[in-house]
């Protein structure tokens, strides 16, 4: 019993798992369109492109590490794409991958320079986020650029019901990401190296590739859910993703990944990007002014940075 | 070329002990710069096979630098370096732990937020089958197993392999990094103020699993500040200063009061 307890104590997507579930309760008999299928489609077409970015974002502070520049590689990334189409003239499935290009190149700046110079990732990421959002910005000189007929859509958006072809694209990258992070070396590599670096680099692992990769594969996953979004609006904005990477960031915390790095899993990404998308969704129907979803995303922040730290207490001393 | 660092109380340079033809380990003239700090001056060391090597000195000796070097971590500026009677070149800690040299660090030898049977295998995971490019699949069935029977041989029976680190006393957690070292069946052990911190019981626990260690035929390579820790133990004291080796010495040729005098 005791061994039960503790065991679900220690893991901080449990406490934030149940909150969802309460939220939801409140919601649904607060709101009764809330648990509508009309409603749980519009949760669940918004729901992969905040989730993809979160995956990323929440594996790179496992490794000890920010990044606050998704939310421009999130614009940046298709914009370039569909200019690619519509004035450069690449054959669509090109302009995606020149896309992807894009995203890996701004990861791999982020780490490069965090680790060159041995500067906070915090300080890189934030210049990125200006320079990349001012790069998008210029490319579409000002409105965005027009939406080529040709490309691939239905791949990423394709309206399957409940969900959109969206929902499987994030459902993939979950489950491989979930592997990779939790049952292969590499994720053993990647905790470690979030932990206790020197630890890490004292075994052998060479940190710096195990950071540099996590810094690519966070933007690669911007850039991706950038697309996801671009595709759905057919639109490529400069301004998309704006306040995305604080979002994530929030999601990742509340889902239980510690800002500290060596702490995090999968499902808490999942649960905590859930209770943003519940909670935005949830204010509308409710009709409550929508102007508390950022309040209560703040609020809730904060509240689970507490919550996990007094469940790790309690956890440890429960011996 | 090297200073000579002469020592009011150090012993003669004659009178230092000698390697034998097969020394497990044995460095030459050893040097390592730091930008314009001279941590390590050309120094001659050496372990033999099972032998307990005690290292002492004073703050800021070139205690740890000499290990860092010796465990793959720093690169010496000069000297030459040969285990099992080859020269190598230990270019990563990756190819000191390939030869079977384990370390134990004076600060951080474990991941505090991971698992025991996680934390034993950092770097070194056993793989199920399919791979790519040196990832794949963990065998977690297999780490646990290991890491339980690695626990029982250091007496931590009543926690699980799965358990994180942090909830580990000082001394629990240099026991685990010594089953860890015992688990990868090292030739050579080494250890950075492995007491640091610990209670005299803990203390005298992680000494006698050094101890026990030399009866397996692993040698280990001891630093402390207090040499009332490593001398009931030790086979042979080197003694460092300001970068030099300034005493080698045999424990059945002295007694810890000499031993005091010559190096303080
Ligand atoms: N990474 C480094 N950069 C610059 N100087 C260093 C570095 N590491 C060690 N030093 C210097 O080299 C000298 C030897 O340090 P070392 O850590 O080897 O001493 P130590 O004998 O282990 O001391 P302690 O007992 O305090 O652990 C010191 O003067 C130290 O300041
Ligand atoms: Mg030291």
């Amino acid at each position: 019993m005791n061994s039960i307890a503790k065991a679900l104590l220690s893991r901080p997507e449990i406490s934030a798992l149940v909150m969802l579930i309460l939220v939801i309760i409140g919601f649904s008999l607060y709101a009764p369109q809330f648990l509508t299928y009309a409603n749980m489609r519009v949760t669940f077409f918004a729901f992969p492109e905040l989730g993809i970015v979160v995956l990323g974002v929440g594996i790179l502070m496992i490794a000890g590490e920010f990044d606050l520049s998704v939310g421009s590689v999130f614009a940046l990334s298709p914009l370039v794409m569909v200019i690619a189409v519509g004035r450069w003239g690449f054959d669509p499935f090109v302009a995606i991958a020149i896309g992807f290009l894009v995203a890996l190149f701004v990861g791999y700046l982020n780490g490069w320079i965090t680790l060159q110079f041995s500067i906070p990732s915090f300080v890189t990421t934030l210049g990125m986020m200006f320079m990349v959002r001012s790069v998008a910005v210029v490319l579409s000189g000002g409105f965005p650029p027009p939406f080529p007929v040709d490309f691939p859509i239905g791949i990423f958006v394709a309206d399957l019901g409940l969900f959109r072809a969206s929902m499987l694209w994030f459902a993939g990258f979950a489950v491989v990401l979930a592997v990779m992070l939790h049952f292969s070396n590499l994720g053993n590599w990647i905790y470690a190296t979030g932990g206790q670096p020197q630890a890490a680099s004292d075994m052998g692992i060479n940190t710096r590739r195990v950071k540099l990769f996590c810094f690519m594969l966070c933007s690669f996953l911007a850039g991706f859910a950038g697309m996801v979004t671009t595709f759905r609006l057919k639109s490529a904005l400069p301004a998309l993703g704006e306040g995305v990477e604080l979002q994530a960031i929030a999601a990742a915390v509340i889902g239980g990944t510690s800002l500290m790095g060596g702490i995090g899993s999968v499902i808490g990404f999942i649960v905590g990007t859930g209770l943003i998308r519940v909670i935005d969704n949830g204010l509308v129907m409710a009709r409550i002014d929508a102007n508390w979803f950022k309040f209560a995303i703040g609020a809730l922040t904060i509240l689970a940075v507490i919550l996990n730290m007094w469940v790790r207490r309690r956890a440890r001393a429960m011996h | 070329m090297t200073t000579e660092i002469l020592h009011e109380h150090a012993q003669p340079k004659r009178e230092f002990v000698t390697p034998s033809a097969n020394a497990l380990i044995r460095c030459e003239a050893l040097e390592k710069w730091y930008g314009s700090v001279h941590a390590l001056t050309g120094i001659d060391f050496h372990a033999e096979p099972g032998e307990i090597v005690g290292l002492v000195g004073d703050n800021g000796a070139g205690k740890s630098t000499l290990i860092k070097i010796l465990s793959g971590a720093e690169q010496q500026t000069s000297g030459r370096i040969f285990f099992d009677g080859k020269e190598v070149r230990l270019t990563s800690p990756k190819v000191a732990m390939h030869l079977g040299i384990e370390t134990i660090y004076q600060y951080t030898a474990m991941v505090p937020q991971m698992s025991i049977a996680r934390n034993m295998f950092i770097g070194r995971e056993p793989l199920t089958g399919f791979r790519i490019g040196g990832i794949g699949l963990m065998d977690q069935r297999a780490m646990v197993e290991h890491a339980t029977r690695s626990m029982t041989n250091i007496d931590l029976t009543r926690r699980s392999p799965n358990t994180t680190v942090e909830e580990l006393s000082g001394g629990q957690r240099q026991a685990v990094a010594i089953a860890r070292a015992m688990y990868f069946k090292s030739k050579l052990l080494i250890l950075d103020e492995p007491t640091n911190h610990l209670s005299v019981k803990e203390t005298n626990k992680v000494l006698d699993y050094v101890a026990s260690l030399k009866e397996q035929g692993i040698g280990s390579i001891f630093i402390s500040h207090n040499l009332h820790h490593i001398y009931p133990i030790a086979d042979r004291i080197v003694a460092m200063a300001r970068g030099a080796k300034i005493a080698d010495i045999r424990k059945t040729d002295t007694s810890i009061d000499d031993m005091t005098d010559m190096i303080v």
